[in-house]
Protein backbone atom coordinates (compact mmCIF):
# COMPACT_ATOMS: atom_id res chain seq x y z
CA UNK A 1 0.00 0.00 0.00
CA UNK A 2 1.24 3.67 -0.98
CA UNK A 3 0.59 6.57 0.30
CA UNK A 4 -2.15 7.94 -1.67
CA UNK A 5 -4.31 4.04 -0.90
CA UNK A 6 -2.77 5.18 2.87
CA UNK A 7 -4.71 8.30 2.52
CA UNK A 8 -7.63 7.48 0.37
CA UNK A 9 -8.61 4.57 3.27
CA UNK A 10 -8.15 7.06 5.78
CA UNK A 11 -10.26 9.60 4.40
CA UNK A 12 -13.29 7.13 3.82
CA UNK A 13 -13.01 6.46 7.47
CA UNK A 14 -12.17 9.56 9.13
CA UNK A 15 -15.38 12.47 8.96
CA UNK A 16 -14.50 15.31 7.33
CA UNK A 17 -10.98 14.24 5.83
CA UNK A 18 -9.66 15.09 2.46
CA UNK A 19 -7.19 14.17 0.55
CA UNK A 20 -5.28 16.96 -1.46
CA UNK A 21 -3.23 15.75 -4.48
CA UNK A 22 0.01 18.07 -6.12
CA UNK A 23 2.70 17.06 -8.05
CA UNK A 24 2.69 13.34 -6.91
CA UNK A 25 2.25 14.72 -3.42
CA UNK A 26 -0.79 13.40 -1.08
CA UNK A 27 -1.67 15.72 1.72
CA UNK A 28 -5.05 14.28 3.87
CA UNK A 29 -6.66 17.33 5.80
CA UNK A 30 -8.29 16.33 9.03
CA UNK A 31 -9.83 18.32 12.44
CA UNK A 32 -7.81 18.96 15.20
CA UNK A 33 -10.03 16.25 17.00
CA UNK A 34 -8.98 13.20 14.98
CA UNK A 35 -5.70 14.20 13.83
CA UNK A 36 -3.99 11.89 16.79
CA UNK A 37 -5.81 9.01 15.86
CA UNK A 38 -5.00 9.54 11.86
CA UNK A 39 -1.46 10.03 13.15
CA UNK A 40 -1.49 6.66 15.29
CA UNK A 41 -3.05 5.11 12.62
CA UNK A 42 -0.61 6.14 9.98
CA UNK A 43 2.82 4.44 11.94
CA UNK A 44 0.64 1.57 12.72
CA UNK A 45 -1.72 0.41 10.10
CA UNK A 46 0.49 2.27 7.22
CA UNK A 47 3.96 1.60 7.89
CA UNK A 48 5.13 5.51 8.33
CA UNK A 49 8.05 5.25 10.70
CA UNK A 50 9.50 8.31 10.49
CA UNK A 51 8.29 11.41 11.20
CA UNK A 52 9.91 14.20 8.99
CA UNK A 53 8.90 17.63 10.46
CA UNK A 54 6.21 18.99 12.46
CA UNK A 55 5.48 22.55 11.64
CA UNK A 56 2.78 25.14 11.80
CA UNK A 57 1.36 28.07 9.68
CA UNK A 58 0.00 31.26 10.64
CA UNK A 59 -2.65 32.65 8.53
CA UNK A 60 -2.73 35.83 9.90
CA UNK A 61 -6.20 37.48 9.33
CA UNK A 62 -8.33 33.96 8.54
CA UNK A 63 -10.33 32.20 10.91
CA UNK A 64 -8.92 29.85 11.98
CA UNK A 65 -5.70 31.49 12.35
CA UNK A 66 -3.18 28.42 12.49
CA UNK A 67 -2.80 25.29 10.98
CA UNK A 68 -0.44 22.31 11.51
CA UNK A 69 1.75 20.36 9.41
CA UNK A 70 2.84 16.49 10.07
CA UNK A 71 5.27 15.39 7.63
CA UNK A 72 5.40 11.84 7.62
CA UNK A 73 7.82 9.22 5.73
CA UNK A 74 8.29 5.27 5.06
CA UNK A 75 11.71 4.07 5.24
CA UNK A 76 10.13 0.49 3.65
CA UNK A 77 8.42 1.93 0.99
CA UNK A 78 9.97 5.65 0.47
CA UNK A 79 7.00 7.68 0.24
CA UNK A 80 5.41 10.37 2.33
CA UNK A 81 2.61 11.45 3.41
CA UNK A 82 1.64 14.99 4.63
CA UNK A 83 -1.25 15.65 7.57
CA UNK A 84 -2.66 19.00 8.13
CA UNK A 85 -4.89 20.50 10.39
CA UNK A 86 -6.52 23.86 11.12
CA UNK A 87 -6.46 24.83 14.57
CA UNK A 88 -7.72 28.47 16.19
CA UNK A 89 -5.73 30.70 18.52
CA UNK A 90 -7.41 29.02 21.89
CA UNK A 91 -7.08 25.55 20.86
CA UNK A 92 -4.08 22.99 21.69
CA UNK A 93 -3.19 19.97 19.34
CA UNK A 94 -2.28 16.88 21.01
CA UNK A 95 1.22 15.91 21.57
CA UNK A 96 2.35 12.90 19.20
CA UNK A 97 6.14 12.67 21.01
CA UNK A 98 4.72 9.33 22.59
CA UNK A 99 4.16 8.28 18.67
CA UNK A 100 7.31 9.61 17.51
CA UNK A 101 9.94 10.37 19.87
CA UNK A 102 11.42 13.47 17.87
CA UNK A 103 8.41 15.09 17.79
CA UNK A 104 8.99 16.16 21.18
CA UNK A 105 11.75 19.05 19.85
CA UNK A 106 9.79 19.72 17.03
CA UNK A 107 6.47 20.60 18.77
CA UNK A 108 9.08 22.73 21.44
CA UNK A 109 10.13 24.66 18.38
CA UNK A 110 6.47 25.13 16.91
CA UNK A 111 5.71 26.33 21.01
CA UNK A 112 8.84 28.77 21.01
CA UNK A 113 8.22 30.60 17.45
CA UNK A 114 4.23 30.37 17.02
CA UNK A 115 3.16 29.65 20.98
CA UNK A 116 1.07 27.25 20.14
CA UNK A 117 1.26 24.48 23.18
CA UNK A 118 0.74 20.69 22.97
CA UNK A 119 -1.71 18.59 25.03
CA UNK A 120 0.59 16.17 27.03
CA UNK A 121 3.92 17.03 26.16
CA UNK A 122 6.34 16.04 28.57
CA UNK A 123 8.19 19.40 28.25
CA UNK A 124 6.92 22.18 27.13
CA UNK A 125 9.45 24.82 26.95
CA UNK A 126 11.60 26.82 24.50
CA UNK A 127 14.00 25.65 22.65
CA UNK A 128 15.65 28.28 20.45
CA UNK A 129 14.86 31.21 22.41
CA UNK A 130 14.97 31.40 26.27
CA UNK A 131 12.75 30.56 28.86
CA UNK A 132 11.23 34.24 29.91
CA UNK A 133 11.52 35.70 26.29
CA UNK A 134 7.89 37.31 26.18
CA UNK A 135 7.51 37.29 22.29
CA UNK A 136 6.83 34.29 19.69
CA UNK A 137 9.00 35.59 16.89
CA UNK A 138 7.50 33.34 13.57
CA UNK A 139 4.32 35.38 14.44
CA UNK A 140 2.96 37.03 11.36
CA UNK A 141 2.15 40.05 13.50
CA UNK A 142 5.91 39.91 15.23
CA UNK A 143 8.16 42.28 13.60
CA UNK A 144 11.26 40.76 11.51
CA UNK A 145 13.02 43.35 13.66
CA UNK A 146 12.10 42.06 17.06
CA UNK A 147 11.45 43.97 19.65
CA UNK A 148 12.57 44.99 23.26
CA UNK A 149 13.13 42.39 25.96
CA UNK A 150 15.24 42.64 29.04
CA UNK A 151 16.07 40.22 31.57
CA UNK A 152 18.63 40.98 33.30
CA UNK A 153 21.73 38.76 33.24
CA UNK A 154 19.94 36.40 31.18
CA UNK A 155 19.42 38.29 27.81
CA UNK A 156 18.36 41.06 25.91
CA UNK A 157 17.31 41.96 22.33
CA UNK A 158 16.91 45.49 20.91
CA UNK A 159 15.55 45.71 17.47
CA UNK A 160 17.30 45.82 14.14
CA UNK A 161 17.20 48.26 11.75
CA UNK A 162 15.80 47.29 9.20
CA UNK A 163 16.00 50.12 6.73
CA UNK A 164 13.00 49.10 4.77
CA UNK A 165 15.20 46.14 3.26
CA UNK A 166 13.64 43.24 1.68
CA UNK A 167 11.79 40.41 3.64
CA UNK A 168 10.24 42.43 5.67
CA UNK A 169 6.81 41.43 6.65
CA UNK A 170 3.89 43.86 7.43
CA UNK A 171 1.48 42.00 9.55
CA UNK A 172 -2.29 42.43 6.77
CA UNK A 173 -4.33 39.52 5.64
CA UNK A 174 -3.20 40.89 2.15
CA UNK A 175 -1.35 38.52 -0.40
CA UNK A 176 1.99 37.15 0.34
CA UNK A 177 3.01 39.59 -2.40
CA UNK A 178 2.19 42.53 -0.58
CA UNK A 179 3.02 41.28 2.86
CA UNK A 180 6.31 40.11 2.15
CA UNK A 181 7.63 42.24 -1.23
CA UNK A 182 11.13 41.51 -2.78
CA UNK A 183 11.77 45.36 -2.43
CA UNK A 184 10.42 48.03 -0.66
CA UNK A 185 10.71 51.57 -1.15
CA UNK A 186 13.12 53.31 0.63
CA UNK A 187 11.50 56.22 2.76
CA UNK B 1 93.43 36.47 37.10
CA UNK B 2 90.21 36.70 35.21
CA UNK B 3 90.39 40.26 35.98
CA UNK B 4 93.46 41.16 34.15
CA UNK B 5 92.57 38.32 31.11
CA UNK B 6 89.48 40.23 30.20
CA UNK B 7 90.64 43.01 30.15
CA UNK B 8 92.58 42.62 27.05
CA UNK B 9 90.46 40.17 25.16
CA UNK B 10 87.69 41.04 22.22
CA UNK B 11 84.47 42.33 23.28
CA UNK B 12 82.53 39.15 23.69
CA UNK B 13 80.74 38.48 20.67
CA UNK B 14 77.69 37.21 21.74
CA UNK B 15 76.42 40.65 23.98
CA UNK B 16 78.15 43.26 21.10
CA UNK B 17 75.66 44.32 18.27
CA UNK B 18 73.02 42.75 20.08
CA UNK B 19 72.16 45.50 22.89
CA UNK B 20 69.09 47.59 21.79
CA UNK B 21 68.82 51.01 22.97
CA UNK B 22 64.53 51.63 23.82
CA UNK B 23 61.37 52.61 26.13
CA UNK B 24 60.01 50.19 28.13
CA UNK B 25 56.78 51.21 26.28
CA UNK B 26 58.12 50.13 23.10
CA UNK B 27 59.76 47.07 24.26
CA UNK B 28 56.78 45.85 25.90
CA UNK B 29 54.39 47.17 22.86
CA UNK B 30 56.91 44.85 20.30
CA UNK B 31 56.77 41.65 22.47
CA UNK B 32 53.21 42.04 22.94
CA UNK B 33 51.94 43.02 19.43
CA UNK B 34 54.58 39.68 18.07
CA UNK B 35 53.22 37.55 20.07
CA UNK B 36 49.18 37.99 20.13
CA UNK B 37 47.52 34.58 21.37
CA UNK B 38 44.18 34.36 20.14
CA UNK B 39 40.67 33.55 21.66
CA UNK B 40 38.74 31.90 18.27
CA UNK B 41 35.14 32.99 18.73
CA UNK B 42 33.95 30.76 16.45
CA UNK B 43 30.05 31.25 15.52
CA UNK B 44 29.72 30.59 12.17
CA UNK B 45 31.12 30.59 8.61
CA UNK B 46 33.72 33.15 9.32
CA UNK B 47 35.01 30.67 11.33
CA UNK B 48 36.29 28.51 8.60
CA UNK B 49 38.01 31.10 7.05
CA UNK B 50 39.54 31.84 10.62
CA UNK B 51 40.44 28.12 10.29
CA UNK B 52 42.11 28.54 6.97
CA UNK B 53 44.25 31.41 8.00
CA UNK B 54 45.70 29.69 11.38
CA UNK B 55 46.69 26.32 8.18
CA UNK B 56 49.65 26.86 6.35
CA UNK B 57 48.81 28.14 3.13
CA UNK B 58 47.98 31.70 4.80
CA UNK B 59 49.88 30.40 7.76
CA UNK B 60 49.03 33.57 10.84
CA UNK B 61 52.06 31.97 12.93
CA UNK B 62 53.84 34.23 10.69
CA UNK B 63 52.56 37.18 12.58
CA UNK B 64 53.17 35.63 15.96
CA UNK B 65 49.30 34.89 16.45
CA UNK B 66 49.05 30.92 15.62
CA UNK B 67 48.52 29.72 19.47
CA UNK B 68 44.96 29.59 19.39
CA UNK B 69 43.73 29.87 23.40
CA UNK B 70 40.70 27.63 23.97
CA UNK B 71 41.27 29.02 27.21
CA UNK B 72 40.20 32.84 27.58
CA UNK B 73 42.50 32.88 31.06
CA UNK B 74 45.46 32.48 28.20
CA UNK B 75 45.03 34.86 25.60
CA UNK B 76 45.10 37.97 24.29
CA UNK B 77 43.08 38.77 20.90
CA UNK B 78 39.41 37.98 20.55
CA UNK B 79 38.80 36.89 17.52
CA UNK B 80 35.03 37.03 17.50
CA UNK B 81 33.63 35.41 14.03
CA UNK B 82 30.52 34.69 12.82
CA UNK B 83 26.61 35.46 13.92
CA UNK B 84 26.20 36.51 17.03
CA UNK B 85 23.03 35.46 18.54
CA UNK B 86 21.40 37.70 21.45
CA UNK B 87 21.32 33.82 23.20
CA UNK B 88 25.14 33.00 22.16
CA UNK B 89 25.88 37.38 23.28
CA UNK B 90 26.30 36.67 27.21
CA UNK B 91 28.44 34.22 26.80
CA UNK B 92 30.75 35.62 24.20
CA UNK B 93 30.93 38.96 26.42
CA UNK B 94 31.45 36.04 29.66
CA UNK B 95 34.47 35.13 27.86
CA UNK B 96 35.91 38.34 27.22
CA UNK B 97 34.98 39.02 31.24
CA UNK B 98 37.63 36.07 31.68
CA UNK B 99 40.32 36.73 29.73
CA UNK B 100 42.99 38.90 31.32
CA UNK B 101 44.38 42.57 30.60
CA UNK B 102 45.57 43.59 28.42
CA UNK B 103 43.55 41.99 25.54
CA UNK B 104 42.01 43.27 21.75
CA UNK B 105 39.14 42.40 20.08
CA UNK B 106 38.74 41.73 16.53
CA UNK B 107 35.28 41.78 14.49
CA UNK B 108 35.59 39.03 11.70
CA UNK B 109 33.00 40.30 8.83
CA UNK B 110 30.06 41.73 8.25
CA UNK B 111 27.59 39.99 11.36
CA UNK B 112 29.84 40.59 14.00
CA UNK B 113 30.86 44.14 13.11
CA UNK B 114 27.50 44.89 12.31
CA UNK B 115 24.92 42.29 12.21
CA UNK B 116 25.48 41.72 8.54
CA UNK B 117 22.26 40.59 6.35
CA UNK B 118 20.69 39.29 9.84
CA UNK B 119 18.38 42.20 10.84
CA UNK B 120 16.73 40.18 12.55
CA UNK B 121 14.93 39.56 16.47
CA UNK B 122 17.60 36.84 17.27
CA UNK B 123 20.96 38.37 16.28
CA UNK B 124 22.94 41.19 18.01
CA UNK B 125 23.55 44.23 15.66
CA UNK B 126 27.46 44.19 15.69
CA UNK B 127 29.66 42.57 19.18
CA UNK B 128 30.74 46.39 19.83
CA UNK B 129 27.26 46.32 21.74
CA UNK B 130 28.68 44.37 24.36
CA UNK B 131 32.34 44.32 24.32
CA UNK B 132 35.11 46.92 23.12
CA UNK B 133 36.14 46.01 19.40
CA UNK B 134 39.61 47.25 17.98
CA UNK B 135 39.50 46.38 14.40
CA UNK B 136 36.60 45.49 12.07
CA UNK B 137 37.32 43.31 9.18
CA UNK B 138 34.93 43.81 7.01
CA UNK B 139 33.67 40.95 4.02
CA UNK B 140 31.09 38.05 4.35
CA UNK B 141 33.02 36.05 5.24
CA UNK B 142 36.34 38.06 4.80
CA UNK B 143 39.35 36.26 3.01
CA UNK B 144 42.21 34.96 5.45
CA UNK B 145 44.02 37.69 3.79
CA UNK B 146 41.74 40.09 4.86
CA UNK B 147 42.04 38.71 8.81
CA UNK B 148 46.06 39.00 9.03
CA UNK B 149 45.41 43.06 7.28
CA UNK B 150 43.18 43.12 10.26
CA UNK B 151 45.82 41.13 12.22
CA UNK B 152 48.45 43.47 11.20
CA UNK B 153 46.25 46.70 11.78
CA UNK B 154 46.35 45.91 15.38
CA UNK B 155 49.80 45.04 15.63
CA UNK B 156 50.12 49.01 14.54
CA UNK B 157 47.21 50.23 16.96
CA UNK B 158 49.35 48.18 19.65
CA UNK B 159 52.75 49.71 18.34
CA UNK B 160 51.57 52.98 19.65
CA UNK B 161 50.24 51.98 22.67
CA UNK B 162 51.74 54.05 25.97
CA UNK B 163 51.80 52.86 29.66
CA UNK B 164 49.72 54.80 32.39
CA UNK B 165 52.61 56.67 33.70
CA UNK B 166 53.47 57.59 29.75
CA UNK B 167 49.53 59.13 29.62
CA UNK B 168 49.75 60.31 32.77
CA UNK B 169 52.94 62.57 31.67
CA UNK B 170 52.22 63.82 28.59
CA UNK B 171 47.91 63.89 28.42
CA UNK B 172 47.71 65.77 25.65
CA UNK B 173 48.91 62.62 23.24
CA UNK B 174 46.31 60.11 24.88
CA UNK B 175 45.03 59.14 21.23
CA UNK B 176 46.76 55.86 19.84
CA UNK B 177 46.87 57.81 16.50
CA UNK B 178 49.29 60.31 16.69
CA UNK B 179 51.64 57.44 18.40
CA UNK B 180 51.12 55.29 15.42
CA UNK B 181 51.35 58.27 12.19
CA UNK B 182 54.83 58.83 14.07
CA UNK B 183 55.89 55.02 14.02
CA UNK B 184 55.38 55.47 10.37
CA UNK B 185 56.68 58.73 10.16
CA UNK B 186 59.97 57.53 11.09
CA UNK B 187 60.00 54.55 9.10
CA UNK B 188 59.14 56.42 6.18
CA UNK B 189 62.38 58.41 7.03
CA UNK B 190 64.40 55.74 7.44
Amino acid sequence: MNAQQAAEKLSADIDGAKVVEFRDEHTLIVTRDTAKDVLRRCRDEFGFDFLTDVCSLDHFGDDPRFEMVYELYSMERHDHLRIRFPLSEEEKPDTVSDLWPTANWHERECYDMMGIEFEGHPDMTRILMWEGYPFFPLRKDFPLAGRESDMPDVAFTNPAPLAGGPFVTSPSDASTLHREPRSREMD
Amino acid sequence: MADTQQAVVTPDSKVEGNVIFTRVDSAINWMRKNSLWPMPMGLACCAIELMATGASRFDISRFGAEVMRFSPRQSDVMIVAGTVTYKMALAVRRIWDQMPEPKWCIAMGACASSGGMYRSYAVLQGIDRLIPVDVYVSGCPPRPEALLEGLMKLQRKIEGEQSTLAQLRNPNADDDTDAVTEIEAAKANA
